[in-house]
């Protein structure tokens, strides 16, 4: 089944262009992640699917118009824009209550367990707790709902190293189970690596790049190249290169394995890395 | 457990579904009384404060009953009542006052502290929620301050017996304020207002849900700004009084004042002259193109 489906889905704001007619297909049981510069659309693609901001072009979102249909959308859509939208004068046990009496999907028992776990207190005011509290409380919402499609915007933005790692470990551990769909963006692009399945690159409202992770690795080689090498790599028609330490790096697009091992050593690049190839290439610097 | 529960077949969910029957109108209510909790401690401060200014003048009252038992008919009722239909008049402006400051920020607080997109997070519609929110000045508001009127006419009726009872004076309390009928004309009071009212709260409600900020500087300017250049202009007041009938012109179409009735004789309810009015109905059917247009804007807006 398709979870989204978008042609040629466009917004404008005034004479701005967020979205430029994008075609977006995300299968169910992907985790996609989509990254791009700041002001690239992302959040406006996001917007677009949860309901949350009108759009031209088609929109389909697990069968539903987002935009005419948004609260029955999220029956089975959760999201998390970010750690600073909880209602700060709730308290923890009011949520709670809340979620439980307009949700047909939550699970109340499953968000106290996760609670359990935490040091966050019942009676305790959300503004009473800390950036990485309110991120766990709201994790604990959102993986007690059983829904198909999980939207995360720059989820864990202004949270220490120990919160990311765990907001990620259990979002995959006790959330993911391959029928649900998933999509974030984030800048720290490094910490979902290994978490996608799919990989899209965002620029000035278009899609810059599309490809599943297996694809990624099997099409995208990162060498480090012996100074005396450099010349012959070069030859092979990289799509970056960079200078680490006084060496080169060399990212190449479908290139021999074989022809790079013989020139350096060759590795899978991070998606950072490839991010900067895409987006950064000057025309004619390399190419 | 997320393997287990993601597995459950269709039909099942969604009879699971229907056993725990979502109530967004219910909670979507509940949770403005959480956020909003002046909604009942205001009234209810105001109401002991009410009581305590009675129980302070209650000091002495045997004494000053005894001459006013002396007065005429008319007078003594007016003397005995006039501390009851004060005590309800306050609680009905607090509850107007409330009302007012709840609807300026309703539906633009959400927006500034960014929770919007949390509660649009959840299954709940646009029409929901801002009825919801209207519902608060429309009947909570409405219902609340009656429970609290009737509960604190009840207060002062057993304090002054209380007091008066060693004189023997107490019966004169009794015979000039009629709970029950009294009781009817607060809630004839409560109603004639609340629709009279109710373009008020829904504008308010969509000024909040359209002003980027400083809601209360878009509610208040603008008025007055059209009745300075009118004056200015014109040199005429059409707007300030069409203003003033807006206010408090619903109690003139629903009450009459000059006829030579007893005080709180429900004779004085003119309900179909009030029913028959055409402000009521315009400002009805402004009230109702006021809230579609709040919750268009609501779906519309995004945070500040």
């Amino acid at each position: 089944m398709t979870a989204i489906e978008a042609r040629g889905l466009r917004k404008t704001f005034g004479s701005t262009i967020a979205l430029d007619s994008i075609d977006l297909r995300v299968e169910e049981g992907r985790i996609l992640g989509i990254i791009g510069p700041n002001g690239a659309g992302k959040t406006t693609a996001l917007n677009a699917i949860l309901g949350l901001t009108s759009y031209q072009g088609e929109l389909t979102v697990l069968g539903r118009n987002p935009w005419t249909e948004r609260d029955l959308l999220m029956r089975d859509v959760s999201f998390i824009a970010d750690v600073a939208v909880l209602p700060r004068w709730m308290r923890v046990s009011q949520i709670l209550d809340y979620v439980s009496g307009v949700h047909p999907r939550f699970r109340r028992a499953k968000a106290e367990a996760f609670l359990t776990k935490t040091t966050i207190k019942r009676s305790s005011k959300i503004r009473e707790l800390s950036k990485g509290m309110v991120t766990q409380l709201h994790l604990a919402l959102v993986m007690a709902i059983d829904a198909k499609l999980l939207v995360l915007d720059e989820p864990t933005l202004g949270l220490d190293l120990l919160y990311r790692k765990q907001f990620y470990d259990s979002l995959l551990n006790d959330y993911f189970d391959r029928t649900r769909t998933i999509v974030v963006t984030t800048h720290q692009v490094e910490e979902i690596q290994d978490v996608l399945t799919d990989l899209m690159f965002i620029d000035r409202g278009r899609i810059a790049l599309t490809c599943s992770m297996e694809e990624f690795e099997s099409r995208y080689l990162e060498v480090i190249v012996l100074p005396e090498h450099v010349a012959a790599a070069r030859a092979l028609g990289p799509l970056h290169e960079r200078q680490v330490f006084g060496r080169s790096i060399l990212l190449f697009d479908h290139a021999d394995r074989q022809q790079l091992t013989a020139i350096g050593d060759v590795r899978t690049p991070g998606i950072a890395d490839l991010f900067v190839a895409v987006m950064g290439n000057q025309p004619g610097e390399i190419r | 457990m997320s393997e287990q529960s993601s597995v459950v077949p269709e039909s099942a969910a969604a009879s699971l579904a229907a056993l725990q029957a979502p109530r967004p109108m219910y909670w979507s209510v509940r949770r403005e009384l959480w956020e909003n909790r002046s909604i009942y401690v205001a009234p209810l401060l105001v109401a002991a404060v009410v009581m305590f200014g009675f129980v302070i003048s209650t000091i002495g009252m045997p004494h000053r009953r005894r001459s006013t038992v002396l007065l005429p008919p008319a007078q003594q009722h007016a003397a005995i009542a006039m501390p009851f239909d004060m005590a309800a008049a306050m609680l009905v402006v607090t509850a107007f006052v409330i009302g007012i400051f709840y609807c300026l920020d309703a539906l633009q607080g959400e927006r500034r502290d960014r929770s919007i997109l949390f509660w649009k997070s959840l299954p709940v519609s646009d029409p929901t929620t801002v009825l919801a929110k209207a519902s608060i000045p429309l009947v909570a508001l409405p219902a609340l301050t009656f429970v609290i009127i009737v509960l604190t006419q009840w207060f002062m009726l057993l304090w002054s017996t209380a007091v008066l009872l060693p004189s023997g004076l107490a019966g004169s309390t009794w015979t000039h304020f009629h709970w029950f009928t009294q009781s009817l004309l607060v809630f004839y009071c409560l109603i004639v207002l609340v629709l009279w009212h109710a373009p008020i709260y829904a504008l308010l409600l969509l000024i909040s849900s359209w002003a980027r900020r400083a809601s209360y500087l878009w509610a208040v300017l603008p008025p007055l700004a059209i009745a300075a250049v009118e004056k200015i202009v014109f040199n005429t007041t059409y707007f300030g009084s069409f203003l003033k009938y807006r206010l408090i012109g619903g109690i003139g179409e629903a009450f009459i004042f000059k006829a030579p009735h007893s005080t709180d004789s429900l004779s004085r309810l003119t309900p179909l002259n009030f029913l028959s009015t055409p402000g009521l109905w315009i400002g009805l059917i402004l009230a109702a193109i006021f809230i579609t247009a709040a919750v268009r804007l609501r779906r519309d807006q995004e945070p500040v």
